[in-house]
């Protein structure tokens, strides 16, 4: 990270990017101004609160585990593969970044859904993934594995492959040094991208609603909640804005202080 | 879009969060009504629930023909989110609700120019693939073990109709998901996702072939009805009650009869 710049900055920068935090800054005041806070504690730990909230913190625990697991070789491949198709292949993977959630998950809901693509055969087998805790495991992980993926591999070309090369000539075989080299090195970067996509999975919403539905405890996590909610009870919607708002900034905090620490 | 190696990590992750963003913003604010005045005639904005998108419009087609320079401007939405909206200043000029429920809102803050006038009703129907794979046929089979039902959400009118329905006949409905809106359920519904969902005559009439539609007796226990009413603040007062009697006459009733929605009685 560059700490000072010999340069000065122009000086026509600092109005447009004070406007930017004002930006991004007032909507949140503007949330925080809205609390009914004599009544947020009752509103917050409602039972449906409480079951949404519980459901979102599981699920996006769940989708960030997999993201980890399918997220970190994917990015290994497409730094360090070389492979003619790569870029395509990259720009195909990382596709759920730019695609609006519905449409993900419309897509979703085309392959694993009763008459998708696998949901056929899946419902052969009696597994039944619609309207189902997995679906929103699944909505989650779709959206928030790119961003794992993104931070991991640009962390792993920043990183370069220079001591994997030496490690390999000293005869480290590829798994040894994955682990005791490439992964420690690009640990700041894992834990940003997987900080990233647990945010994302827990502000998940078009997909999970196309794709998995809406039902207490099972699959209404606290976005879903919060959009229902809005119909007939605004004060608790925006109570349970706070929340999530919250649980974001502490995610955030605690990646921040995770890579310094590292 | 094409990601060239080249490019520094930075440099992509900035470009890919960017239109990520933006991607994210523009789906979110898709449904925004971002209008102004169309050239030098009047624009009368009318705000109207979801279920009326088809049928409203062709009432402000009518509309615009007997009224040379004057563009209607339509947004749809559910009907609690339109009333939040015009509270919050929208300016709006008419207000149509899918229920009475929504209209006692705006009306409480008194920001009606007259008493609202109930223009049609609607009742539920059940939908099923038109294969009917669960072979429902009738609300009592909606509570049978193994169908996968989907209602709406009891806080939406539609869900508070499909509550009444059930006190009513004691038929206890566990639903697999209980979903936003109608338009929700019937795509579970079309897609094949659920065996059966609850929603208006009108919405299984609007999907054609998509679905089947299954009539119950007992949908007469919850009969939603839509009040229309022009807004105090309207622009041109006199043009947003035109366009209200517009949807109470015999052009507009014909129009909403054809969608499969009942008049109001009264």
């Amino acid at each position: 990270m560059t700490r000072q710049r010999p340069v000065d900055l122009p000086r026509w920068a600092y109005v447009p990017a004070l406007v930017g935090v004002a930006f991004v800054l007032l909507p949140l005041v503007a949330i925080v101004a809205k609390v009914d806070w004599p009544n947020f504690l009752d509103l917050i730990t409602s039972e449906d609160s409480q079951e949404a909230l519980a459901l979102s913190l599981r699920t996006s625990v769940a989708s960030t585990v997999a993201c980890i697991v399918l997220g970190v070789p994917l990015a290994l491949v497409l730094a360090r593969w070389d492979f003619r198709y790569l870029g395509l292949l990259r720009s195909l993977v990382l596709l759920p970044l730019v695609l609006p959630p519905v449409v993900g998950g419309l897509a979703l809901l085309y392959t694993f859904g009763r008459r998708g693509l696998l949901g056929e055969s899946l419902e052969a087998l009696g597994v039944q993934i619609a309207f189902s805790t997995i679906a929103v495991v699944m909505a989650q992980t779709f959206v928030a594995l790119p961003f794992l993926v993104v931070s991991l591999e640009g962390a792993l070309r920043t990183a370069g492959d220079r001591y994997e090369v030496a490690a390999a000539s000293l005869g480290a075989s590829p798994t040894t040094v994955f682990r005791r080299i490439t992964l420690p090195l690009v640990m700041p970067g894992l834990v940003s991208g997987a900080v990233l996509a647990f945010a994302r999975a827990l502000g998940e919403f078009g997909a999970t609603i196309t794709f998995a539905g809406s039902l207490q405890g099972r699959t209404r996590t606290l976005p879903l909640e919060i959009y229902l909610q809005r119909e007939t009870d605004p004060d608790a919607a925006v109570a349970l804005a706070l929340v999530l708002l919250v649980v974001a900034v502490v995610v955030i905090g605690f990646a921040r202080q995770g890579r310094s620490s590292i | 879009m094409w990601f060239d190696a080249r490019m520094t990590s930075g440099r992509r992750l900035a470009l890919v969060a960017t239109s990520a963003l933006l991607m994210t913003g523009l789906a979110a604010c898709g449904d925004d009504d971002s209008g102004g005045d169309a050239g030098g005639g009047k624009t009368l904005t009318v705000y109207a629930a979801s279920s009326l998108t088809k049928t409203f419009e062709e009432i402000a087609t009518e509309f615009e023909a007997q009224h040379d320079g004057v563009t209607v401007e339509l947004s749809f939405g559910g009907s609690s989110d339109l009333v939040a909206q015009i509270q919050e200043g929208a300016p709006a000029d008419v207000f149509a609700s899918a229920d009475t429920a929504n209209m006692d809102k705006l009306t409480a803050e008194d920001l009606q120019a007259a008493d609202p006038e109930n223009f049609a009703t609607n009742t539920l129907e059940i939908a099923v693939p038109p294969d009917n794979p669960a072979g429902v046929a009738s609300f009592a089979d909606l509570a049978k073990d193994g169908i996968n039902v989907v209602v709406c959400a009891p806080e939406v009118p539609c869900g508070a109709a499909t509550v009444k329905v059930e006190e009513a006949t004691g038929v206890d409905i566990q639903p697999v998901s209980e979903e936003q809106s109608v338009t929700d359920v019937l795509a579970k519904v079309t897609s094949g996702e659920a065996d059966a969902g609850l929603v208006y005559v009108t919405d299984v009439l609007a999907a054609g072939e998509d679905v089947q539609g299954i009539t119950f007796p007992e949908s007469s226990e919850a009969v939603n009805t839509y009040p229309v009413v022009a807004l105090k603040d309207a622009a041109d007062a006199d043009l947003a009650q035109e366009f209200v009697d517009l949807v109470l006459s015999d052009t507009g009733q014909s129009i909403l009869e054809a969608a499969g929605f009942a008049p109001a009685n009264g």
